[in-house]
């Protein structure tokens, strides 16, 4: 579980980030969502310890990152995976080779173990056949399973992922969606997913926390979403006429599974 | 307030090399990658040295018999001047000049297309000292490799006066030869091999360093590349002064 206990941060004396508190579970996937600007990637960043905030606490476990040492906030980085928005492989290295960097840099596998297990975190990611492949022959959206594969190397207990559907076509974006879900409630992670994606939100969003303008406007999950009389995170989320459809429908029919109710309302259209 | 910022930029750059010059998380990685670099930054340059040494060899012997007119001057004068010229200066600060376009802007690009694609991040991220990782074996690299590329620098622009002798008539053969082994001061290989280190440091470093710190896209990669190359020719120039002064004086 990671713990945000009042986080402030600031740049040039202009605050992006407001006295927030948040809480992200063990084994559930935790959304952070808002509109461009609002702060969630600094919120990240300053989660995974790229940006130092001025305030607050940050704990992974009851450890508070932001008064750790050099050395144990090193360590606690082994603990973590990350999915970079733009994937951020390694362009000298095959699919393989990316998979296996953080074991070898810090496991004391011998070579064909790393091998084996570099092989098997592919497989998990569905994506066998490519290992000698170069991140540029490869799609995006195999790019971004490649940096799934990368994450969960080291068995991490926290999972970082930055807009993981940015760039990738709706299929896709689902697909990458149950990867992600499918792997935190599999290796009971505690996964934090940056997002303006709706079918994220509506689709994996078990924990949601609504940023706007620097400030935690609303925490729930996707059930309590088309109920939510936040003005803000109805813009937001049902900013569409097909999403304002989708909430009408279900909080008319009382269902819940958004895929579902989407389809129906695309039929009936 | 250009002083101002130069400091801050000094500071920071000393700061960088700190975390540099740490201790390898995995040696067998860190010679792994060293050996990489001396590959790409030092073997991948062979080829340009040898073309601009032995033209720039050809023109100085030219320049040299054209210069030299005075019936008071011996003819093998051209081959010493030459030989001179190679040793104090062309094989070691106007060939890093030259490298440091080359090498230099390779390294910052390299480093600046990684800060701006989120792999330096990435690396951060799962708890690697990235910039020892990354930078170290290219400095490490480049500075073993730079007496390779000197002495092959000295061999080749004598050559090429040589190739002047031998295809004209301005100069004999014998006399250039001659002029090549007369008043040697062995000294001044040594002097040339000692700059050329610090030049090598300094290009290599330079050039992580502004592809290290980018911020933005492709654009300012562009920036710091030239940054890194304007910078490390200036570092290069004043350091030359400096060890001219305290190794030959």
């Amino acid at each position: 579980m990671i713990e945000v206990k009042n986080v402030t941060k600031s740049f040039d004396g202009r605050t992006v980030l407001f006295d927030i508190n948040a809480t992200f579970y063990t084994g559930k996937t935790n959304l952070i969502i808002g509109q461009s600007g609002s702060g969630k990637t600094v919120l990240m960043k300053s989660l995974v310890g790229l940006l130092t905030p001025e305030e607050g606490e940050i704990l992974f476990d009851g450890r508070d990152m932001m008064r750790m040492s050099t050395e144990q906030r090193k360590n606690l980085r082994r603990e973590i995976g990350m999915l970079f928005q733009g994937s951020a492989l390694f362009d000298s290295e095959t699919v393989l080779g990316n998979v296996m960097f953080p074991l070898i840099m810090f496991s004391d596998m011998n070579k064909a173990e790393m091998r084996e297990r570099a092989e098997f975190c592919l497989e998990r990611v569905n994506l066998v056949g490519a290992e000698n492949k170069y991140p540029s022959e490869i799609s995006g959206g195999m790019q971004k399973r490649v940096a799934i594969a990368r994450a969960i190397a080291l068995n991490p207990k926290y999972l970082f992922c930055d807009e993981p559907n940015s760039g990738l076509d709706p299929r896709t974006s689902i697909l990458i969606d149950e990867l992600l879900h499918d792997i935190t409630h599999e290796y009971n992670i505690t996964t934090v997913i940056n997002t303006h994606d709706m079918n994220s939100v509506l689709g994996i969003g078990e924990n949601i926390i609504f940023i706007d303008k620097g400030h935690r406007e609303w925490v729930g999950d996707m059930h309590k979403i088309f109920g939510t009389a936040n003005e803000a995170l109805n813009d937001f989320v049902f900013a569409t006429d097909l999403f304002q459809e989708v909430k009408e429908y279900i909080l008319k029919n009382g269902r819940t599974a958004h895929g579902a109710a989407r389809r129906d309302v695309m039929q009936k259209k | 307030m250009i002083i101002a910022s130069s400091i801050a930029t000094f500071g920071r750059y000393c700061l960088f090399m700190k975390r540099v010059f740490s201790v390898p998380e995995k040696w067998g990685i860190f010679f792994k990658r060293t050996v990489g670099e001396i590959n790409k930054l030092g073997v991948g340059s062979i080829s340009l040295v040898l073309i601009i040494s032995v033209f720039i060899g050809a023109v100085i012997a030219i320049q040299m018999q054209l210069n030299i007119t005075s019936p008071l001057i011996p003819s093998y004068s051209v081959g010493l001047a030459t030989r001179d010229i190679v040793l104090l200066e062309f094989s070691n600060s106007i060939l890093c000049l030259i490298l440091a376009g080359k090498v230099g802007s390779n390294i910052a690009s390299e480093i600046g297309t990684m800060r701006v694609t989120e792999q330096i991040d990435a690396l951060e991220i799962m708890g690697v000292n990235s910039r020892c990782y990354l930078v170290l074996p290219k400095i490490t690299g480049f500075v073993f490799f730079m007496p390779v590329l000197v002495v092959l620098c000295m061999f080749t622009s004598l050559a090429g006066g040589y190739l002047v002798a031998v295809f004209t008539d301005i100069i004999t053969v014998s006399r250039y030869v001659y002029g090549l082994q007369a008043l040697f001061v062995e000294w001044y290989v040594w002097y040339a091999l000692i700059k050329s280190l610090v030049f090598a440091f300094i290009i290599a470093s330079v050039a992580s360093f502004y592809g290290y710190y980018v911020k933005g896209g492709a654009l300012d990669v562009g920036k710091a590349s030239t940054n890194g190359v304007v910078s490390s020719s200036i570092f290069i120039l004043l350091s030359d002064l400096l060890l001219t002064k305290l190794l030959l004086q």
